[in-house]
């Protein structure tokens, strides 16, 4: 490879090739996590099992795993591959524009991404080896180097990768926007904006403000840790023997990073589905030959939801020592966000109800998105009471709530968009017998997994404990009586891993032997499948661009079902063809 | 061990405080609940998908506002009546006359003090700490009301008497549970944080940390014991007794 070419396919400016890098970057990144989960279900059912090259896994690596687990998955998955991945190599096009707003900014922030990633996971090479607070990183405990192994360089490597990761979502969001509002062709007024469109767009609103909270927490709690201030260390704060403070009459609190993450963390949690919810929605208008049921709703609630999202970060602090009246509080607008996600759910039934879909594997997947947000879902209201929370806060209840919506609705609708943008991308079908081989088994590895949970969180399971067994006391007694159904999960857990073989041959089968794909395989109306603006040809490249009606409209013609793109010039005016080309014939 | 047992195995722990059978009533409502909607929504979306017939869509009003409306009123009961419930446990302290007993959060042990034949803590200096001595707590001997302080490392506490936790961290966040008492709440340090409940049944309970704290975390429990109140007003006698000497 000369340098040129190099120049051209890797530090490409073109947004194809950065959205193909962010989801290998993913891919990369959704192995490592997978593998730590792998690693811990096996370690805490059975305990004496030797990690090859490793040895034992002491408590320290188990937590460690959990840290690098927790982080990569949140950010480098479900915050890359959905919005920057996706978001690259479709948004433009949905809007009717042949590049992002600022390239050379697009390409920046993927590089720091991915630096990002290496730094975080250099972090297992440093003494003391990765950091051992979880995600979230609460001090004391993440404030001083003393605190425990991987506390010293391993967070400060943490902190740096977070930082770094920051910036590049803080960019690549702010790219988002000005694209969305700058960019979009003639006709396409807000209110025809595809679903997509409109989650990848409240995401990227919801990342440049959590983000920018998240960076200043970041720089916090590296002064706490360098520069002798104490933000999150109140006086007298004494670990490992060693008293520690600083500066003479400083007084923070932890309950400040509480505060400061959690107003990061929970937009956080939405930045990593909206995007679903999107390809969810048009997804299943486009197999079910119908417009989306409720189409402005469907806006107004992804806002909504946006919105929500930023009001109700205090649930997570329920037990942590706020008082106990803002705990109501934020029980009442965790509550709230149940209503708009509802009417998501019953605009998605009434989409299909009845509709004789076409059940393709994207499809699937798609179901299988409403199902598991539906179950994930639920338990929302049971955590957002603050009395209940007393119970199960950091038990494996909240890790199946979470789990079912961020580890499997959001990867479902990974999956269906792979498989229904796979044809434009590479001009082949992905097979559709390994599709649904894949979609069964993940669904049933997903429910067999964390389903189960549910029960040992109930039971009183807490999170993050290295080992259940052989652990003193009456709290040992409790624990030990939780392995054999813990040792059902891993099963579940391995099983489901094993599934996802599937897909990866099935892409590394169908990039070569594939059929290959009409121009429209599906059917879309969206303009990322117009001729002008199909990735690969460039035939039709100078044609203008221009927008007539909302996307998914489909009707009934003598000859069978046809479809309406949204480029398709027509003379009937657009609330006219709403009515007309409402479902597809008897 | 079969799944059936296993099953068997994880159900919610006995509920051995005055608060708790009302907190499990809420939480067993919320649970069928949620399972009721989560077969509905599967049997209309299954349902639907499963219809011969192609139908038109309905009206928004009959398919989205009207469910909407009845999902929110049903949130809306589910959360009044948890906050009658959290109100009543948290929003006022413990009675005068509750037992006062303070819980130290320290890597990797739960310290239990009370407060002796004076009825008052001492001062604690973070800088008398020394575990080796005896002193994990740094009770300071200049202060006369440390002399009589009972320090244990199990909760030991009398059936049927409100206690009132003064719950305190010395060094990270701990996450003081005990799940057969319904309780939880973190150990914040430079905080004092109150909670109060009563024990209804005699019993070894698991006092547990559930709040990543350090490479301990998992085996940082301790036992909670809910004896008679004769039994425990000798016990705090004896203890009592032993420290004066
Ligand atoms: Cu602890
Ligand atoms: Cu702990």
């Amino acid at each position: 490879m000369t340098l040129t070419s190099l120049r051209r396919r890797v530090f490409s400016t073109d947004h194809h090739v950065i959205g193909v890098e962010y989801l290998l970057l993913a891919l990369t990144a959704v192995v490592i996590g997978t593998t730590l989960s792998l690693l811990m279900r096996i370690h805490l059912v059975w305990p004496d099992w030797q990690l090859p090259l490793h040895g034992p896994i002491l408590p320290e690596d188990y937590l460690a795993m959990v840290t690098i687990h927790g982080t990569v998955m949140l950010f480098f998955v479900l915050t890359t591959a959905p919005q920057a991945g996706f978001g690259n190599l479709i948004l433009p096009a949905q809007i009717g524009s042949r590049r992002m707003a600022f390239p050379v900014l697009n390409a920046m922030s993927f590089w720091l991404t991915a630096v990002a990633l290496v730094v975080l996971l250099s972090s297992t090479f440093v003494p003391g080896g990765s950091p051992i607070s979880g995600w979230t990183a609460y001090p004391p405990l993440s404030a001083v180097a003393s605190a425990g192994p991987g506390q010293a360089m391993g967070m400060d490597l943490w902190l740096a990768s977070i930082a770094l990761f920051g910036i590049a979502a803080t960019i690549s969001s702010i790219n988002t926007l000005v694209t969305i509002i700058k960019l979009r062709c003639d006709g396409m007024t807000w209110e025809r904006m595809p679903l997509t469109v409109w989650g990848w767009f409240t995401a990227a609103l919801l990342s440049v403000i959590a983000f920018s909270v998240l960076l200043a927490a970041i720089l916090l709690l590296f002064c706490d840790r360098h520069a002798g201030t104490s933000f999150f260390l109140p006086a007298g704060d004494l670990v490992n023997g060693t008293l520690h403070v600083a500066h003479k009459g400083a007084n923070g609190s932890p309950l400040l990073w509480l505060h400061l993450f959690w107003f990061f963390g929970h937009p956080e949690v939405y930045i990593a589905i909206l995007p679903g919810f999107g390809v969810t929605s048009m997804l299943l208008a486009n197999f079910s030959f119908r417009r989306v049921f409720g189409y402005r709703i469907m806006i107004a609630t992804t806002l909504l939801i946006g919105l929500l999202g930023i009001l109700l970060w205090g649930h997570h602090m329920f037990v942590a020592g706020l008082n106990p009246f803002a705990a109501s509080a934020f029980s009442v607008t965790t509550m709230a966000i149940a209503v708009p996600a509802s009417a998501k759910v019953l605009s998605w039934i009434a989409t299909t109800w009845r509709s004789r879909p076409s059940y393709k594997t994207a499809m699937l997947f798609s179901l299988g998105f409403v199902s598991l947000f539906i179950a994930g879902g639920l338990t929302g209201p049971i955590l957002a009471q603050p009395i209940l929370d007393e119970y199960l806060h950091n038990t494996f209840f909240v890790v199946a709530h979470f789990h079912l919506i961020m580890a499997m609705a959001a990867v479902f609708g990974l999956y269906a968009a792979t498989y229904y943008w796979f044809p434009l991308m590479t001009g082949r079908m992905m097979s559709e017998r390994l599709g649904r081989w894949h979609f069964w088994l993940t669904l049933v590895g997903a429910y067999a997994t964390f389903l189960p949970m549910h029960l040992t969180g109930l039971a009183g399971e807490p999170r993050h404990y290295a080992q259940l067994a052989g652990i003193p006391n009456a709290a040992g007694v409790m624990l030990a009586r939780l392995v054999p159904l813990n040792r059902f999960i891993t099963y579940s857990a391995l099983f489901l891993a094993t599934a996802q073989l599937v897909f990866l041959w099935n892409v590394v089968r169908s990039l070569r032997r594939g059929a290959v794909a009409t121009e429209n395989p599906w059917m879309a109306t969206t303009l990322e499948w117009h001729p002008a603006l199909h990735p690969r040809h460039s035939a039709a490249m100078g044609e203008p661009i221009a927008v007539h009606r909302q996307p998914c409209q489909y009707a009934a013609t003598p000859s069978g079902e046809t479809f309406l793109p949204q480029w398709v010039p027509d003379t009937l005016a657009d609330t006219t063809t709403e009515a007309a080309f409402d479902t597809k014939p008897e | 061990m079969s799944i059936v047992s296993a099953l068997h195995a994880a159900r919610l722990p006995v509920d051995a405080s005055a608060h708790g059978p009302a907190l499990d009533r809420q939480l067993l409502l919320s649970l069928w609940i949620v399972l009721a909607l989560f077969t509905l929504a599967h049997v209309i979306l299954l349902g639907g998908l499963a219809a011969r017939r192609h139908h038109p869509q309905k009206s928004v009003w009959q398919i989205e506002y009207l469910p909407l409306v009845a999902l929110a009123a049903l949130f809306a009961v589910l959360t009044i009546r948890a906050e009658r419930l959290w109100a009543a446990t948290r929003y006022t302290g413990a009675s005068l006359t509750a037992l006062q007993v303070e819980v130290t959060g320290v890597q990797f042990a739960w310290y239990f003090r009370y407060p002796g034949v004076d009825g008052t803590f001492g001062r604690v200096r973070p800088e008398l700490v020394a575990p080796g001595e005896g002193n994990p707590l740094g009770l300071d001997p200049a202060d006369s009301h440390s002399a009589d302080d009972v320090v244990s490392s199990q909760l030991m506490l009398p059936v049927g008497r409100e206690v009132d936790l003064a719950i305190r961290s010395q060094d990270v966040i701990h996450g003081f549970s005990v799940p057969e008492m319904r309780l939880k709440q973190n150990a914040v340090p430079g905080e004092t944080i109150h909670i109060h409940f009563t024990p209804t049944k005699t019993g070894t309970y698991a006092i547990l940390c559930t709040q990543v704290c350090g490479l301990g975390h998992y085996r940082m429990n301790a036992n909670l014991r809910v004896v008679t109140p004769e039994e425990f007003d000798s016990w705090l006698a004896a203890r009592e007794k032993a420290v004066q000497r």
